[in-house]
């Protein structure tokens, strides 16, 4: 189980929780197990997210591992200018 | 990536100031730019648009236009295909329009004609029905329940009931107890910001050479930040395959954001299919301030706590922002960032996003952090000035180091903030004497700085010389430090190397030059490309011997045996493995393709004295310092003309650069005379200081740097302007009859 | 309405064209004589990026009839360098990095050469203001005035 730290305005999907706990190895499971067990969180997934993963930031990285003391942090897509 | 292929090193080249491969074109005029190709053929296309900032389109009547001498096709919104909603319909609508003009300087129909004359004849007979509708500009208006709505169904499932539909984004970020930590300061400041919409100003023009043929392939070039994104958001418009269509990326004059997405390219590509010629579209001036890519305005409601001694208790942000009729994510990164720099135990931004009738926002260098940035540095800057606190020892009390838990959630590794912090406190420019009328600003800066996809093919010519094939188009020197990198890796000299930014068919996908990310991730794949290149360049060496492969290693620009026991062979240089290449197995190259993730985030501290005339109400920029961590300084001249440069643009956003809009919708400024940016007689030097906190996620260290440059400046001036007339300024631009007026003010 | 016949001499070599009454010399020099150095910014005079020098003065290029340059002589950007030798201004900015993209470099570059030929020993605040209408957005212009500074030094023989 990893857990991952979701940011304020999508917590409506969480029932109000900061962090929620996933079956998860890789990034692309953790986005997957997210929007199966938080469908409030599928459309912000679809619009496109990144994870922090022990303070690194991934944008579209599938297969990364996720460690189960790993610090996991959902982002919005960002870019730069 | 792990740095456990390299150990921290002595470099050769790196570090060192080479000169730039392009620069002889440059300063003799030969350099091609957006607007300099030509072709055979080639006609004029120019485009029409909406005088209104709102209105529906009724018809579109373009049959004059047609029969004029010299008009090869016209065309409008409904010549496009339907494209799939999203990202690309949105810059497609945003070009041209559909079915409303949703902002003044809204392209509602394209010519392409013989002349600039029958061209501009064209345009002046196209006879469009608009219906006019009510429009709004600011924030304000178009968050008013009543406000007519700007464009429908882009409202995002989390925005709280009871907005406008204008309101279509809503971001939080954070962590704590506000309310306990808010308890425990001894005081609390709360204000409110505003700051403008600037634009990135770059010097060049839009500007695009379009050639379709009649077999459905095409060939464009165009200034770019980001060729690929050129070609996925031109070939979605015109629904081709991206296969089908060539981009080459001119050289750039100036991006800074505002050229990572396309204006007028998918209106070329379609007239020149229409006409069966190529066509060239340059924007003058006026369009490029009215209908490409402008910042988003703000507005902001700070509260933060601080104790006696410095320390802050609390702090929470509201923020609105605004950005054209189209959606955006800045609201998000503005939200992260505003309290990025410090550790707090409570913090919280809470940001909205507003459609309004105005052109869809692009990226400026870190879109969404200066204004965030902007407004909380000012209240801690109020706070220290209340307690009589210094604020460099205020921010370095509360900065984020290692294992600070960030306000927007990860956990910070290894940062430069404490270092940078510290070494504004010794630098000369914080204890000098300041005179009358002067006051001293301070401001910290970040931004998160990005990786993305990447692919560099680097290619060992026989004779010896190497060529370095990438994606990105250079707009800092980047093509210099990617062939120092190479230079470095292979251990050859610096002029052996040459980069070239190759077309869209000739490379692998690259992400834009964008989010600092060039030197960071095209040389983190050169490097891995190099290293590809040794191994073969080894291999073979080691057969010209005859002995095993692993007993043959590279030091020095040479294959070397590993040790005594792989035999007597004098080391063999690159220049002769090449030589011989063709018979030891052909042409020999290493290639690397990589969605880069790893890069560090940047912060940077920016001294600032200013003096503010009390009787005109100028402010003179009298001294200027930049820190800035850079993780390692691959070429130190190129990182410092990225901190000066976006220092200056902050300086411009601080001080005089608006876009100013009437109540009838209107740009009321769309030039350089009333749009006002930093001349050379404005400015003092810029002094700069690099430090290097070695980001782990780079072979050498690398981080980026081209954008937290702009972040500080809002700040910086806004507290050393703020001091200097003992007037606490909150709106953005201080410019000269804004600043009187508090001056009086505080007077009467 | 038919196009005028222009007699001129550019960067000292004779030239003739044919142009529109209401035609820039901008537009002349890069759309007919494929002069591509000189660039169009603005077009109303407020950037620079289009300076050449006409009878010996700093113009903006975008300013000035095609027309008008009947009987003159214009100087541009690719008339600073003689064949390969480059000017001491443009080996300086090359030296000082006093370029990032380089589209306001060649208007920069003819008015520095401009104040030099009148002034060769300029104070720091007289560049920054003879520059004042040549505007470039990515240096903030430290390393050109510099460069312009470096080059005003090696031209008076220091």
């Amino acid at each position: 189980m990893v857990r991952v730290a979701v940011w304020g305005s999508l917590r409506t999907a969480t029932d109000g929780a900061a962090e929620v706990e996933v079956e998860a190895a890789t990034f692309k499971q953790v986005l997957d197990a997210l929007a199966r067990d938080y469908p409030g969180l599928a459309p912000q997934i679809e619009r496109g997210v990144s994870l922090a993963i022990d303070g690194v930031i991934y944008k579209e990285s599938w297969f990364t591992p996720v460690r189960a003391d790993s610090e996991v942090v959902l982002l919005p897509l960002m870019a730069g200018g | 990536m792990a740095l456990d292929e390299h150990q921290p090193r002595e470099f050769k080249v790196v570090g060192t100031r080479p000169l730039r491969p392009d620069g002889i074109d440059k300063v003799t005029g030969r350099a091609l730019y957006g607007a300099d190709m030509t072709a055979p053929g080639m006609l004029v296309g120019r485009v029409l648009r909406s005088p209104h900032p709102h209105a529906r389109i009724k018809s579109i009547d373009t049959s004059a236009a047609k029969k004029i001498n010299g008009v090869k096709a016209v065309i409008t919104g409904a010549d496009f295909p339907e494209v799939r909603k999203g990202e690309a319909r949105n810059v497609l609508e945003n070009c041209i329009a559909f079915d409303k003009a949703l902002f003044e300087g809204h392209g509602v129909a394209a010519v392409a004609a013989t002349s600039a004359a029958a061209a501009k004849a064209a345009l002046r007979s196209i006879r469009v029905d608009y219906e006019i509708l009510p429009h709004v500009t600011e924030i304000a208006d178009a968050m008013k329940p009543d406000a007519p709505v700007v464009h429908q169904g882009f409202v995002e499932e989390n925005v709280p009931a009871g907005h406008s539909e204008n309101v279509i984004t809503f971001a939080e970020y954070g962590h704590g107890d506000l309310e306990a930590g808010f308890a425990k300061a001894d005081r609390i400041v709360e204000r409110s910001f505003r700051t403008a919409a600037t634009h990135q100003g770059y010097i060049e023009p839009h500007a695009c050479l379009a050639s379709m043929g009649p077999d459905g392939k095409a060939d464009l070039w165009c200034c770019t930040q980001g060729h690929y994104a050129a070609r996925a958001f031109c070939a979605a418009a015109l629904g081709m395959q991206e296969s089908q269509l060539r981009v080459t990326a001119s050289e750039i004059g100036g991006g800074f954001g505002g050229k990572t997405t396309v204006f007028i390219e998918p209106i070329a590509l379609m007239l020149s299919k229409k006409a069966g010629r190529p066509v060239k579209i340059v924007m003058t001036r006026e369009e490029v301030f009215k209908a490409s890519g402008p910042t988003v305005s703000s507005e902001s409601d700070i509260k933060i706590g601080m104790t006696k001694d410095g320390r802050i208790t609390a702090a929470s942000a509201q923020l609105r922002y605004q950005g054209g009729a189209f959606p955006n994510f800045t609201i998000h990164m503005g939200s992260q960032s505003a309290f990025a720099a410090y550790d707090l135990a409570a913090v919280r931004s809470r940001g909205l996003n507003v459609l309004t009738n105005r052109p869809k926002q692009a990226a400026y260098r870190a879109p969404g952090a200066p204004m965030a940035i902007y407004a909380v540095e000012s209240v801690v800057d109020e706070l220290c000035q209340h307690f009589g606190l210094d604020p460099l020892e205020v921010r370095l009390m509360n900065a984020a180091r290692k294992g600070t838990k960030s306000s927007y959630g990860p956990t910070f590794d290894d940062i430069g903030l404490i270092a940078t912090l510290n070494a504004a406190k010794a630098h000369p420019h914080y204890s000098a004497p300041l005179g009358p009328d002067q006051g001293r600003g301070v401001s910290c800066g970040f931004w998160f700085n990005f990786g993305g996809d990447t692919s560099v093919s680097l290619n060992i010519n026989f004779d010896g010389t190497v060529s370095v094939v990438e994606g990105n188009p250079d707009i800092g020197g980047s093509r210099a430090s990617i062939s120092m990198m190479a230079a470095e890796e292979l251990g050859i000299p610096y002029d052996r190397v040459r980069t070239v930014v190759a077309d869209t068919n000739s490379i692998g996908h690259n992400e834009v030059t964008d989010g600092s990310r060039v030197t960071f991730a095209v040389g983190l794949a050169t490097i891995k490309a190099a290293l590809a290149a040794k191994k073969e360049m080894c291999a073979r060496a080691a057969k010209m011997w005859g002995i095993d492969e692993d007993a043959v290693v590279w030091e020095d620009g040479c294959a070397k045996p590993a040790g005594a026991n792989a035999g007597d062979h004098d080391p063999m240089p690159l220049a002769r493995i090449a030589r011989k290449s063709p018979s030891t197995g052909g042409p020999i190259a290493g290639h690397h393709e990589v969605n880069a993730d790893g890069a560090g985030v940047s912060f940077g501290v920016h001294l600032c004295d200013t003096e503010v005339d009390p009787e005109t109400g100028a402010t003179k920029v009298v001294r200027y310092t930049v820190f800035q961590d850079a993780g390692k300084a691959v070429h130190p001249d190129y990182v410092e003309g990225q901190m000066q440069g976006g220092a200056v643009q902050g300086i411009g956003w601080a001080l005089n650069e608006e876009y100013i809009y009437g109540p009838d919708g209107r740009l009321q400024n769309p030039g350089f005379l009333d749009y006002r940016v930093p001349v050379a007689s404005d400015l003092p030097r810029i002094d700069t200081q690099i430090l290097e906190i070695p980001n782990p996620g780079h072979p050498y260290g690398v981080r980026g740097v081209g954008e937290t440059s702009i972040v500080p400046p809002l700040a910086a001036i806004t507290n050393a302007v703020s001091r200097a007339i003992g007037t606490r300024m909150s709106q953005l631009p201080m410019s000269p009859p804004r600043l009187l007026a508090a001056i009086r003010g505080k007077a009467s | 309405m038919s196009k005028i016949h222009v007699n001129t001499s550019i960067n000292g070599d004779t030239t003739e064209f044919l142009c529109e009454a209401d035609e820039p010399l901008l537009n002349v020099l890069r759309d007919h004589l494929h002069l591509t150095g000189s660039k169009e910014g603005c077009g109303t005079g407020d950037c620079g990026a289009c300076s050449v020098t006409m009878n010996g003065r700093l113009v903006c290029s975008c300013l000035v009839l095609g027309a008008e340059a009947e009987g003159a002589e214009i100087t541009t950007i690719e008339g600073m360098a003689d064949g390969e030798t480059l000017h001491p201004l443009q080996r300086k900015f090359l030296e000082h990095a006093a370029l990032q993209c380089g589209i306001c470099t060649p208007g920069i570059l003819v008015a520095a050469k401009a104040l030099l030929e009148r002034d060769p020993d300029p104070s720091e605040t007289e560049i920054r203001y003879w520059l004042a209408g040549n505007l470039c957005r990515c240096t903030g212009y430290d390393k050109i005035i510099s460069a312009v500074m470096d080059a005003a030094a090696e031209m008076r023989g220091g």
